[in-house]
């Protein structure tokens, strides 16, 4: 037991001393989401030489939004990959939060805080169906949430259809409430001479919220605990049930601000919109420094997935290439980042 | 099996059995477990030791037969139950988290917290203290509470898990085949540790297919084969070669002996 421990007479000084040696180095090195810092710093340094537009405040603003609307899927998605699953309905998820909110407005010519407020409890219930369907039958997430995604797919399209006829949804824009409702989930900041959307507000509060929860809370012990050893939580009086499902509540709640967001920016929506999201969420995680197969991430990391994300995409544009070029991006940019995790973590290991 | 206590064992099965669908794997086992003592089961690998502790756990129900806490008749749903009722097990398998820091595992279920409604949170600095205080009285002097229990050496982690377990003020203390993968002074340690629990009024029961170590700590034993129970001693009514040589089979032993014999 003591094989690590020096044979010196006051241990107890001599223990600190080496802590102070060893531990800094090693804490930073020990972070989850240190590849992705640096995979950032070096995005950033690329498209500021690359492209001369990238480096003014307006790029800046509009790279930041871009990274907020897919951020604040990535914070619960993340949250979810630590907790050991994966929800592929997450993207399909975000357009059916926006579809149930218009049309129950529109067709109840109700409030529109009606419609917001239906869809918040529908984006919830799909939470919940997922994390009770996934812990009861405990079949793979991968496959459970494939079903929800290909049926959300489907009523998204059919009910569309179906209630207004077009593959859209019909303006909400002169109902009673739109404007408040536009001012908390699509508005614009002006500070100084840089306008912010909202949604970035949204984000880093949502980031900041997770992070609080992961590392402060007894539910982000939890989360931690269910994805690294599900059974050995059960064994130490983890409620693993109440957890996932938890989990799965965090990505429908965020899944509703972002579809609301999306309502209220256009007015109208598109139904076949959203597919193919969930993949982006997933890839934000991972590059931020989530483990794919769970116990291991953060959100912070996560966000800053999706702000190379961000500066990938509008740095192309700025860049003025073909913005096909984007795909081969994210994915060298993918396997960069999890070989730059893998390694950070082995040699954080070593170390000790 | 005598007793002689006035007051009811903390923990007693009766003629329990376990089946896996069509496997039997527990028949008609009984054992009992006293406030400051320990009982030992014994049995090869295969002979259902990990079984009969998980039903105590609360991890498995038994079929058949009856399972007694402090008197009462219980079937414990599930593991949470368990540690309700005051039974803290250490699995064969540690039970621990291999990438969470050790502080964290070592409060994993039962997190300390501080503040009230939103601002409830773990009490960080208490859990950290804790967790070294704790291990240091137990001997192990760790560089860094922070770091991932993965890392620490297998008699490091059997004695977390103890440490664990006695901090939360267990009444009953089971721990499967704690020494089966440690070296001689590990295994010492742990056994220390055990008695260490025992003297502090713990019951405890050891699982171990290592007869040297049950009889240097024990006060009764239990022998198991291939589900079934073949022999129930007390410390003064067995040698440590007739408790070897019934666990190691007996008369097979003989058996084998004249095969061997040139
Ligand atoms: N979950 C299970 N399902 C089916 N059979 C099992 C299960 N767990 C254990 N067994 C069987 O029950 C018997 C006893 O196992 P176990 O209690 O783990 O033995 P021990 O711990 O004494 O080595 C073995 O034959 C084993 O294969
Ligand atoms: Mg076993």
């Amino acid at each position: 037991m003591s094989a690590t421990a020096p044979p010196a007479a006051t241990p107890q000084k001599t223990e600190d001393e080496r802590l102070l040696h060893t531990s800094p180095l090693r804490r930073l090195l020990g972070r989850p989401e240190l590849g992705s810092v640096v995979g950032a710093v070096a995005v950033f340094i690329f498209f500021s030489v690359v492209a001369d537009s990238f480096l003014q405040t307006s790029s800046f603003s509009t790279v930041l939004y871009a990274a907020s609307t897919l951020g604040i899927m990535a914070v619960p998605v993340a949250l979810l990959m630590i907790g050991g699953e994966f929800d592929l309905s997450a993207g399909v998820l975000v357009t059916t939060s926006a579809l149930v909110s218009s049309m129950v407005s529109y067709q109840l010519t109700a409030n529109v805080w009606v419609g917001v407020t239906v869809s918040l409890l529908a984006t919830l219930a799909v939470g919940v169906f997922n994390g009770v369907l996934l812990t009861r039958t405990k079949l793979p997430s991968f496959i459970i949430t494939l079903g929800t995604f290909l049926m959300l797919t489907g009523l998204n399209l059919g009910f569309t259809k179906l209630i207004s006829g077009t593959v859209s949804t019909k303006s909400i824009a002169d109902m009673d409430g739109f404007e408040s409702a536009k001012a908390l989930f699509a508005s614009q900041l002006t500070i100084g001479d840089v306008s912010l959307k909202v949604t970035i507000l949204w984000w880093f509060a949502l980031v900041a919220l997770a992070t609080w929860i992961l590392l402060r809370t007894r539910f982000g012990n939890w989360i931690f605990a269910v994805g690294g050893n599900a059974p050995a939580a059960r064994a130490v009086g983890v409620p693993v049930v109440r957890t996932k499902i938890g989990l799965y509540m965090g990505v429908g709640f965020c899944a509703w601000v972002s579809g609301q967001h999306l309502l209220f920016s256009f007015d109208v929506v598109q139904s076949g919109e959203g597919v193919g999201n969930e993949l982006t969420y997933i890839i934000a995680a991972v590059i931020g420094g989530c483990l794919i197969t769970g116990g291991y991430g953060s959100a912070i990391g996560s966000a800053v997935g999706a702000f190379i994300f961000g500066m990938t995409s509008k740095g192309i544009v700025y860049a003025e290439w073909n913005p096909d070029w984007f795909k081969f991006f994210l994915g060298a940019m993918l396997l960069l980042a999890t070989l730059l995790n893998a390694w950070v973590r082995k040699r954080a290991e070593a170390t000790k | 099996m005598t007793t002689t206590a006035v007051s009811a064992p903390l923990v007693e099965l009766t003629d329990v059995s376990k089946y896996y669908g069509n496997i039997r794997a527990l028949e008609g086992v009984s054992l009992a477990v006293d406030a400051g003592q320990i009982t030992c089961v014994l049995g090869d690998n295969g002979a259902g030791k990990s079984t009969l502790i998980k039903i105590i756990a609360g991890l498995h129900q038994h079929d058949a037969g009856a399972f007694r806490i402090e008197g009462e008749d219980t079937r414990l749903a599930n593991p949470r139950e368990a540690l309700d009722r005051g039974i803290a097990t250490v699995y064969q398998d540690l039970a621990v988290v291999p990438l969470m820091p050790v502080w964290r595992n070592f409060f994993l279920g039962s997190e300390p917290t501080k503040g009230a409604g939103p601002f409830k949170r773990l009490d960080v600095a208490t859990m950290r203290e804790t967790t070294r205080a704790e291990l240091l009285r137990m001997g192990i002097d760790l560089r860094d509470v922070d770091q991932p229990i993965g890392t620490l050496s297998g008699g490091e982690r059997q004695c977390v898990a103890i440490a664990r377990a006695v901090y939360f003020g267990a009444k009953v203390l089971v721990l499967d085949e704690p020494t089966a993968a440690l070296g001689v002074k590990q295994s010492g340690v742990v056994l220390k540790y055990v008695a260490a629990a025992r003297d502090a009024g713990l019951g405890v029961v050891l699982i171990t297919h290592n007869p040297h170590h049950a009889y240097l700590v024990g006060d009764r034993f239990v022998l198991l084969k291939r589900g079934a129970m073949t022999a129930s001693h007390t410390k003064d009514s067995v040698s440590l070669d007739e408790l070897t040589r019934q666990m190691a089979g007996g008369s097979e032993l003989d058996d084998l002996r004249h095969e061997l014999e040139r």
